[in-house]
């Protein structure tokens, strides 16, 4: 576990040592803002409709913008995702320094898991920054608490999930570039594959990583749901440790 | 001490390492030969574990690097032919995540850094960014990252390419006052080089080793097959025929106008013969000195005899 350490520190190094990590966190905070700048606009002028008075019940702050503000969040994490993972392992075997970590005493697992927690750690700061839009929600508005952690515990599983497989889309390459739109195009494919079901009536309704999410956002935590996506981040860093060791195989 | 034996490495069909066995003992530093191409490369990865081979076994130390890979990795240094090397870190950012990769323990690892970097001339350098460094400081922090470990097995992968003859001999002289308590095994091209640093040769060419020898040995060889270059002012014709008549002459063959290139008896010393020869039949002597008959003439020998 310790050893995991120096691979940690130079990944994060690297992340803000370069424009890379500021620019993703500029341009996520920046658009999901807006989107949530939108919502609650929406919502304020809906209050003036009559018809409003009539479904009060369902047509709250938390599913006229919480909701919908988390929904940007995950398109947007979907777009985000495979620009944090590119150059992951890609880069260690285009600057040859993939040479250096394998012939160190360091487990190739060691060297995976490394690299996918400085990832996590860019995916929190992330969720952390849109959360300053909820907070202001709160000083003024009555949202359900509950919901909102739910929300971003869905979030934070779902952007692991997302981030599992742009390692793994990663390790396939040295080329940043095709690692990038590899990694978007199994996103893609990921969430559109169940977009005319449910996570229940089909099987590839089940595989949709979208449809697990629902729920989060609704504040009703399933444990099937975490099932699915600690499966997914389970996949994708073994597919990931499988490709380095078969490569040195090969 | 690195044991090697029967190592073979396939690619799909391409046979790139064959039955390749040798052993070095500690303080040796092998010179490791060959062509491009002939698998000195994928040789190299193998011991250092980066690749298992397909068959045949490595050991360092005593330890199999497929059965105890984070033990013997940790006893070996290695300088990969293009140096392993982050941009956008510092020389001293870089050499300290190395050490701790490495698990240097956090004792050592402050000095063990700061001799490597007095080592190889980086001390000046330690704040720049690796990636605006020339090619050959880059070279030095490559070779640097490799001891930063301090380990007994040492592995370069051509250390001197790209660099200029001052880092050239420089780096040399690095390597040659490393050696001592260290095995090391260095491939390069240049070969006078191995006659300067290495204890033993070692030549491969397409996967399978050709020569084996200690560079004692070479170094008598070469001795003893000296071939002298011979430039008279006034040539005469049948110069030729007179030279032959000179007892421990093997062979002339004629060059430019009034040059000739003689060749005698292996061991045999006849300047003093041929010169007297030269004076008493007035050609009026210009020059005489050995032909340098280097490793190169042997590298080319061993190498195209096994090509036919």
């Amino acid at each position: 576990m310790k050893s995991i350490y120096p691979i940690l520190k130079r990944e994060l190094r690297s992340y803000f040592a370069s424009p890379l990590a500021y620019i993703i966190l500029v341009v996520f905070q920046v658009i999901s803002a807006r989107f949530f700048f939108l919502y609650l606009q929406g919502f304020l002028q809906f209050q003036f409709d009559p018809s409003y008075q009539l479904q009060i019940g369902e047509l709250n702050i938390n599913n006229l913008v919480i909701l919908p503000y988390f929904g940007t969040i995950s398109i947007v994490l979907l777009l985000i995702v495979p620009l944090i993972t590119m150059r992951l392992i890609a880069d260690e075997k285009r600057n040859y320094t993939a040479e250096l970590l394998f012939t160190s005493p360091l487990r190739i697992r060691t060297i995976v898991f490394g690299k996918y927690i400085a990832a996590l750690v860019l995916l929190i700061i992330m969720l952390l920054l849109s959360s300053i839009n909820i907070f202001v929600l709160m000083v003024h508005g009555n949202p359900d608490f509950g919901a909102v952690i739910s929300g971003y515990i869905g979030l934070f599983l779902l952007g692991a999930s997302f981030l599992s497989v742009g390692i793994f889309a990663s390790s396939l390459t040295e080329n940043q570039l095709i690692a990038a739109v590899i990694s978007f195009g199994v996103l893609l494919l990921l969430w559109l594959v169940g977009a005319l079901s449910d996570a229940e009536s089909t099987i590839l309704g089940y595989l949709s990583v979208i449809n697990h999410y629902e729920d989060f956002g609704k504040g009703i935590i399933k444990v099937k749901d975490i099932v699915y996506y600690l499966s997914l981040i389970f996949l994708g860093l073994f597919l990931t440790y499988t490709s380095l060791e078969s490569e040195r195989w090969r | 001490m690195v044991y090697v034996h029967k190592l073979t490495k396939r690619y799909g069909s391409l046979v790139a390492v064959e039955n390749l066995s040798f052993q070095l003992e500690k303080g040796e530093v092998l010179g490791f030969l060959g062509p491009n191409g002939a698998g000195k490369t994928t040789t190299m990865r193998i011991i250092t574990g980066y690749m298992p081979p397909t068959k045949g076994t490595v050991h360092i130390e005593g330890l199999d690097i497929i059965d105890y890979p984070l033990q013997a990795k940790k006893l070996i240094g290695y300088l990969p032919e293009n140096p392993p090397l982050y941009n956008d870190m510092s020389v001293s950012e870089y050499l300290n995540f190395v050490a701790d990769v490495k698990q240097v323990s956090a004792k050592e690892k402050r000095s063990s850094i700061f001799n490597v970097m007095e080592q190889c001339g980086l001390t000046d350098v330690r704040k720049r960014i690796i990636g605006h460094l020339s090619k050959g400081y880059r070279q030095r922090v490559g070779i640097a990252q490799a001891l930063v470990n301090n380990p007994s097995v040492l592995i370069l992968d051509e250390p001197t390419i790209g660099l200029d003859p001052k880092q050239i001999i420089e780096i040399r002289e690095l390597i040659k006052n490393l050696s001592g308590e260290r095995t090391v095994i260095l491939s390069t091209h240049i070969l006078p080089e191995v006659t300067m640093i290495c204890s033993k040769v070692v030549i491969i060419n397409q996967g399978k080793i050709v020569l084996e020898e200690s560079l004692q040995s070479i170094s008598q060889e070469i001795e003893d097959t000296q071939n002298l270059f011979l430039r008279v002012s006034r040539p005469e014709d049948g110069a030729e025929e007179k030279i032959m008549s000179i007892r421990d002459v093997r062979g002339v063959r004629k060059g430019a106008a009034g040059e000739y290139v003689i060749e005698p008896r292996p061991g045999k010393e006849i300047r003093e013969e041929l010169s007297l020869l030269v004076v008493e039949s007035g050609w009026g002597i210009l020059e005489l000195r050995p032909l340098a008959n280097t490793l190169e003439e042997i590298f080319l020998r061993v190498i195209s005899s096994e090509g036919n």
